[in-house]
């Protein structure tokens, strides 16, 4: 069937910020299905508040609505657009639920809107526990057995009939917030009134518990002729009772026979032709017990997803793009398979290789957090490898991690232990309760000689999963006692050990590993991923390396640029980076070089087969990228756009002869080593804040006593400003400096006045060596001390005086001028008295670059790959600043609702896994929107709860007034109720916490507040306050901890008063640019 | 560890770890893509004659069962893997892989570049091969690869099918159906018993006169290996049978009834070994992904009677899958209905053969 000629504009919904759960896999799912569509000729309308997307690239829709995801703009938009289709399956949950609820809103009808792919039916019978069980029983489907509830009175009558350990799933909600396992009654009754909460439908399913069964997932392929075809089979190395979003997974399935594998499928078959999804892409997955076989379908998510994401990645088939053909109304055998060209995408994957996923954590960022794994995802990233056995993908993904692993290396050290019980009873504890590290303490259970059964019995992980890692371990013991040998070393390598494991394993340096190996002839050799297991040639030069007799790359003899990717996603580095990397690959490809992107991440649009002309899948490791730089010997390597990740491999990429393009390593050296770069600013005369820095408690406390307390300390080379602290005193800093050592290794801890009360400023600026332009300058709405990843900011500055914009100016081109910069750079200020601050200088692309580049309406990240490459950015004609009349926000959304009980503050520590853009023509309707898109919903009535600390009583009188102005109730304790009574204000005191009842949490809880306004009242939060903020963003009660932010959502709320919100298109904002 | 050699006749070596039985094997080295099923591959009497390689690279994982078993054995003269697993998991599972072949007598390698072996077969087509554990010297191993026996022209079915008539199935089923043994897979007879058929498993010599004096509503020609250009005896006898009984025929049991309606057959390059090659039935334009095991393929140009009708096409390479006659009841498929391994698409095949013997049965 051709494409359906009766629709020309269709919608598309993006899935907002990056929180857990919802990655970049639906920018790299958008972005194919935005290109495929266009390709076709259809106009697409996207709607998306991440500006951190490709997807949202102004030449990627015809119309793109950086706008909140909700359904009033998405209902805005469609009244204003009017698409004749909605396609919903792209944007992840958000992108379901936000079309369900303009369905039912009547919208779809009222402007004659159909929805493509699923329609609201499916989407329904899909999501709806109830509908989907009945579903699933009429095709005669097992289940696992379950009741749904809507209070806890019912549920208590349920657990009495399916006993315990029971599962709770919350329905409708993100990667299963607000579910878990109970295994007794009290964890039972918290996880049941949480689980209520979070249902956008206040409805909880309880479960029959099928923990440690083994769990599968197929991804499944309809189209309107009703041809089904599975794409990928997925084994999770985690048992059930882990979200396979926080499980190592692996693909294809391993361990079931033929007979299984296609009663699996099936089951999948049948399961989406029930459910209805038209056409598209479906996730199903599956239990299995592992006793007697019996197999339970677990759930259905009709729509793509990140498991689709990874089938993709892990296969070569493009699930997202071929979706959306088929949405249009293609079958599947009139798609030509893009990676074999001559044979058509309706077949069935087949691969020759062991693809493993391993979740990336960020605990460490997260202290009092619960690092148990269960069934509400807690990972922010993962990465993916790919090795001809699951013991070489599995070394080679954990040392893709970064996390300091250089494969399966041993976490426990027998030092720490009295005894040997004690330490055989620690492993025994990090197997028995699923946790981050628990993969290595089984290497760890096994080199301390633990039975592989008793580790079954354990872990409830499939024994063929633990005798790989066995031998692993054996032949780890084996390298440890022989003398290393050609033989020996080559085996190493085809067990996925990397150099720095096997020289750590032999007493000896990585180099010297490396060197052997170049001497003995052992090559890395790399394989095509070809969807076909070599039965058909390939076009898609997509590779992985392994050690094998036949290598199948063809070097051209081409100018080639290869881009270093920034690993797994984790808080700190991002998609902003992955953004920067696609651009270079995009705009080198322009000007005709061959372009080779290397990174480890599958969520990505940079591991995309047609984003580069090759695409390495390897480990973003010295020695990874080296065998590839070895292989291609590219003309120049891109290290500044990856983030920290290629940054720390510039050294030893330019000491192995490697043509570093862009801002020199000497130049990024300067800027990162302090003292180097505290000579520079004195040649400049540019300030900084007083500083030193120091290796020893000694020399941090000589001086901190200099440059007197408040300090801000941090290990040197770390982004995200990983275990960065503000100190007020002595016994504060020893604390920090014992805990810097573990971050940061050798590297010395660097210490600085910390300015009070600044405004902070992030300048992003390009330059080609010549000509050197300010790109960007954004004022944080936050004052200083909170780090600048978790900082709203606004472009232009909304409060900065043109005298001090003029200074900033000045010393951003100075000091781009004295690094010699080529490409991009950021830098960071305080402002303080109208003097300016340098607090640092990033000779890199920043986490905005793309808020940017989307504010200022030019590529940025394409045109620093065009300068580093050799081009001019006056023949790129992009030579002058550029200031836009209309205002931008980007705002960081954050994972609290993850861990339940963790404070909110924010801090120098950054904590935000996304962020989201408001454009508008003024400050404040700009910021109500980053608001509404980051998921604050800022009431215009109500009452708000007002309590900050001494310091902020002053300011705060101003703000509350405003509030009750514009028909704000006040609440308030103690003292600052005290403080508004004075300035004759109206307000309503309440209890403290310990006070007893009623208090204000009884308050939030019983949603009579609206608003909260709680600063700090110190260095150390009382208990009281964490338990104020948690419960607030555990009802959804905005909560605004900063005296700046108060006053900006002020502007917001008054400015929404005046006028309802509208929508426009980047391409329309742009336009308004004078250029 | 003993080392193993595998030699093709273009003298391609690949050194690797022996696992199964030791000795030496002879075949036709073809790979198969199917990432599971491996002991239904094993068993498959059509891969008497050949080396298979599989380019899943992790195999033995879930061990062998007894239930999963195509035939009383396994057939194929030599196994090519990348990685054999010493450990086995699966609650079903009895033994391991290599246990099993070493137990058969089966030669096998493994720790070999499979990939490279695939391509080199995609590349020059398929080819003799040697795998030894015993004679490690090239030279030799080659000299004895170049004196085996090619594929074409060879008929194999004599060293597979039944030496006698057995029954699958003891009680009354509405439907009595003969099945030729050419080297026939339990799944299929699995298949007819569950379609409702009581069946007499044949061997391949059985004569058309034979078989019609057992009054059958219908005869199955099942699969097998070797040329089917070979089997002049057994087309002449299949061309008896036409439109006085209807058939269904698979795979060589399609080449044969192909050849019984005077088509020809021609060697693949490679041949088609997996479970992922989409065919669509032309009748209703919808694709099947199906099980696939044949180096051998009709012409459907070579067949002059208007009245037989190509009715499934491989998307892949785009040759005959499947045809049938528009007068007289028979049809046939160069695929695997009956899967075993592979995927279940094409189940209803056996359907189709049902109401056709329906039909039949109730015009008499």
């Amino acid at each position: 069937m051709p494409k359906r000629k009766d629709i020309k504009k269709i919608m598309i919904i993006g899935s907002g910020p990056i929180i857990i759960s919802q990655a970049c896999e639906f920018d790299y799912s958008g972005t194919q299905a935005c290109k495929a569509l266009k390709e076709e000729g259809y106009k697409v309308i996207l709607v998306n508040s991440n500006p951190a997307t490709i997807m949202t690239d102004p030449e990627f829709a015809d119309a793109t609505y950086i706008e909140p995801v909700t359904p009033e703009v998405v209902e805005k938009i469609i009244a204003k657009e009017r698409p004749d289709a909605l396609l919903a399956t792209m944007g992840g949950q958000t992108g379901l639920n936000v079309a369900i609820a303009v369905a039912k809103k009547g919208v779809l009808k009222k402007y004659g809107v159909e929805m493509i792919g699923a329609d609201r039916r499916a989407i329904e019978k899909a999501e709806d526990r109830d509908l989907f069980k009945k579903a699933m029983l009429k095709i005669g489907l097992d289940l696992p057995r379950s009741i749904n509830v809507k209070s806890k009175a019912q549920a208590r009558k349920a657990v009495a009939s399916l006993g315990l350990p029971v599962v709770i799933r919350p329905s409708f909600t993100l990667g299963g917030t607000g579910g878990g396992i109970a295994f007794n009654m009290q964890e039972f009754e918290e996880l049941i009134s949480g689980g209520l909460e979070y249902s956008m439908i206040h409805e909880v399913l309880l479960e029959e518990s099928v923990i440690g069964w083994k769990e599968f997932e197929l991804e499944v392929m309809r189209d309107r002729k009703d041809n089904v075809i599975i794409i990928c089979s997925i084994e999770n190395f985690d048992p059930m009772g882990v979200h396979t979003g926080d499980s190592i997974t692996v693909a294809p399935a391993q361990t079931l026979t033929d007979v299984e594998y296609q009663n699996m499928r099936d089951a999948a078959i049948r399961a989406i032709r029930e459910i209805g999804v038209d056409t598209g892409g479906c996730n199903v997955q599956f239990a299995i017990n592992p006793k007697n076989g019996r197999m339970v379908m677990i759930e259905i998510n009709p729509r793509v997803s990140r498991s689709s994401a990874l089938a993709s990645k892990a296969t070569g088939f493009p699930i997202a793009k071929i979706a959306a053909k088929l949405a249009v109304g293609y079958t599947l055998d009139e798609i030509p398979n893009d990676i074999t060209k001559e044979t058509p995408a309706c077949f069935e994957p087949t691969i020759d290789y062991c693809v493993v996923k391993i979740p990336r954590f960020t605990f460490e960022k997260f202290p009092g957090a619960d690092s148990r794994l269960g069934t509400s995802m807690k990972s922010v990233g993962e990465a993916m490898a790919i090795g001809r056995t699951f013991k070489e993908a599995l070394q080679k993904g954990l040392r893709s991690l970064e996390i300091k692993k250089s494969g399966l290396d041993s976490v426990v050290r027998e030092k720490d232990f009295d005894t040997r019980e004690r330490l055989m009873e620690h492993i025994t504890q990090k197997l028995i309760i699923p946790n981050d590290a628990r993969i290595f303490y089984i290497g760890d259970a096994l080199r301390f000689g633990m039975p592989l059964s008793e580790i079954q019995s354990l872990t409830a992980i499939d024994a063929w999963f633990l005798e790989n890692i066995k031998d692993i371990i054996d032949f780890e013991a084996i390298l440890k006692n022989s003398k290393m040998a050609k033989e020996l070393l080559r085996r190493a390598k085809e067990l996925g050990f990397s150099d720095k494991q096997i020289a750590s394993l032999t007493n000896s340096a990585e180099d010297e590993i490396t060197s052997l190996r170049g001497a003995s002839g052992i090559v890395t050799t790399y394989k095509l991923v070809d969807t076909c297991a070599a039965e058909f040639e390939a076009y898609t030069p997509y590779f992985y390396s392994t050690y094998e007799i036949e290598d199948e790359v063809r070097v051209l003899d081409k100018k080639k640029v290869m881009i270093l990717g920034g690993g797994p996603n984790r808080i700190g580095q991002g998609i902003e980076f992955d953004y920067c990397c696609v651009h270079a690959s995009f705009a080198l490809k322009e000007i005709g070089c061959e372009t080779i992107m290397v990174n480890c991440n599958p969520e990505t649009v940079s591991t995309d087969y047609d984003t580069s002309d090759k695409l390495y899948f390897e480990p973003m490791t010295k020695e990874d990228v080296l065998n590839i730089a070895a292989k291609e010997k590219p003309w120049g390597v891109i290290v500044q756009l990856g983030g920290q990740t290629p940054i720390n491999l510039t050294l030893s990429l330019q000491k192995a002869g490697v043509n570093i393009i862009g801002t020199s390593p000497e130049s990024i050296d300067i800027a990162e080593d302090r003292e180097k770069f505290k000579n520079m600013l004195d040649k400049l005369k540019l300030r900084q804040p007083p500083n030193g820095t120091a290796r020893t408690f000694d020399e941090a406390k000589a001086v901190a006593s200099r440059i007197s307390y408040p300090v801000l300390v941090r290990p040197s080379y770390v982004l995200g400003g990983r275990a960065m602290e503000i100190v007020y005193d002595e016994d504060t800093l020893e604390k920090f400096i014992i805990e810097a050592s573990k971050v940061s290794g050798e590297h010395p801890v660097l210490i600085d006045k910390f300015l009070e009360d600044a405004i902070e400023v992030d300048v992003d600026m390009i330059a080609d060596g010549e000509t050197f332009v300010v790109a960007g300058i954004l004022e944080h709405i936050e004052e200083a001390g909170i780090h600048s990843g978790d900082s709203a900011m606004v472009l232009p500055p909304y409060s900065l005086g043109e005298s001090v914009i003029d200074k900033i100016r000045q010393a951003t081109v100075a000091m781009a001028k004295e690094l010699k910069v080529v490409g991009l750079m950021n830098v960071q200020y305080a402002v303080r008295d109208n003097k300016v601050y340098i607090l640092e200088v990033n000779p890199r692309a920043s986490r905005t670059v793309p808020f940017v580049s989307k504010a200022i309406g030019v590529p940025l990240a394409k045109l620093a790959a065009k300068v580093m490459a050799g081009m001019k950015l006056k023949d790129l004609k992009f030579t002058e600043e550029i200031i836009p009349k209309y205002s931008s926000v980007k705002e960081s959304v954050f994972p609290f609702n993850r861990f339940p009980g963790v404070d909110i503050m924010l801090g120098p520590e950054m904590r935000s896994t996304g962020e989201v853009m408001g454009i508008d023509e003024d400050f404040g309707r700009a910021y109500m929107k980053s608001q509404l898109a980051a998921g604050q919903i800022l009431p215009v009535k109500g009452n708000v709860f007002i309590s900050v600390r001494d310091k902020d009583k002053r300011n705060i009188i101003f703000i509350a007034k405003r509030l009750s102005d514009i028909g704000f109730g006040i609440v308030a304790t103690g003292g600052t109720a005290k403080a508004l009574k004075k300035n004759g204000m109206d307000v309503q005191v309440l209890k403290k916490v310990y006070e007893g009842g009623p208090n204000i949490l009884d308050y939030i809880k019983d949603g009579k507040i609206d608003l909260i306004i709680n600063t700090p009242s110190g260095r150390m939060p009382r208990e009281d306050e964490v338990k104020i903020r948690s419960t607030a963003i555990m009802h959804g009660v905005p909560c605004i901890t900063t005296i700046s932010g108060a006053q900006a959502s002020v502007n917001g709320i008054e400015a929404l008063l005046k006028k309802d919100l509208g929508v426009k298109t980047l391409q329309a904002y742009h336009k308004s640019v004078d250029r | 560890m003993k080392k193993a050699i595998l030699i093709l006749e273009d003298g391609f070596l690949l050194e690797g770890i022996s696992f199964g039985a030791e000795g030496e094997a002879l075949g036709e080295v073809v790979f198969n893509t199917s990432m599971t099923g491996y002991q239904e591959i094993l068993t498959d009497p059509s891969y008497k004659g050949q080396i298979v390689t599989m380019t899943y690279p992790l195999i033995g994982n879930y061990g062998v069962n007894d239930e999963d078993l195509e035939s009383a054995r396994p057939w194929a003269e030599g196994f090519v893997v990348k990685e054999m697993s010493r450990v086995y998991s699966n609650w079903r599972g009895k033994c391991s892989l290599g246990e099993y072949l070493a137990k058969h007598k089966i030669v096998a390698i493994e720790g070999v570049d499979t990939r490279a072996l695939t391509r080199r077969l995609r590349l020059s087509g398929a080819m003799r091969g040697i795998i030894s554990t015993l004679d490690l010297n090239k030279e030799s191993l080659l000299a004895k690869c170049l004196a085996s026996p090619g594929m074409e022209g060879r008929d194999l079915i004599k060293e597979v099918t039944c030496p006698y008539p057995y029954e699958w199935g003891v009680e009354k089923k509405e439907f009595f159906v003969v099945a030729f043994d050419f080297g026939i897979k339990y799944n299929s007879l699995r298949l007819l018993a569950k379609a409702g058929c009581r069946v007499k498993v044949m061997p391949a010599t059985t004569s058309a006169k034979d078989v019609l004096a057992l009054k059958p509503n219908g005869v199955f020609l099942s699969n097998g290996p070797g040329d089917p250009a070979a089997l002049s005896y057994v087309v002449d006898e299949i061309k008896c049978l036409l439109g006085r009984v209807p058939l269904f025929g698979i795979c060589l049991g399609h080449q044969i009834l192909a050849c019984a309606l005077g088509g020809k057959t021609y060697k693949l390059k490679y041949g088609h070994h997996g479970g992922n090659h989409p065919v669509m039935d032309l009748e209703t334009k919808k694709v099947e992904i199906t099980a696939q095991n044949h180096g051998f393929c009709v012409d459907m140009d070579s067949i002059k009677d208007k009245s037989v009708k190509l009715t499934h096409v491989n998307l892949y390479d785009k040759t005959t899958e499947g045809l049938r006659h528009k007068k007289l009841p028979l049809f046939c498929v160069q695929y695997h209905p009956e899967s075993g391994p592979g995927p279940r698409d094409a189940g209803y095949l056996f359907g189709r053969f049902i109401e056709m013997m329906y039909k039949f049965k109730k015009k008499r």
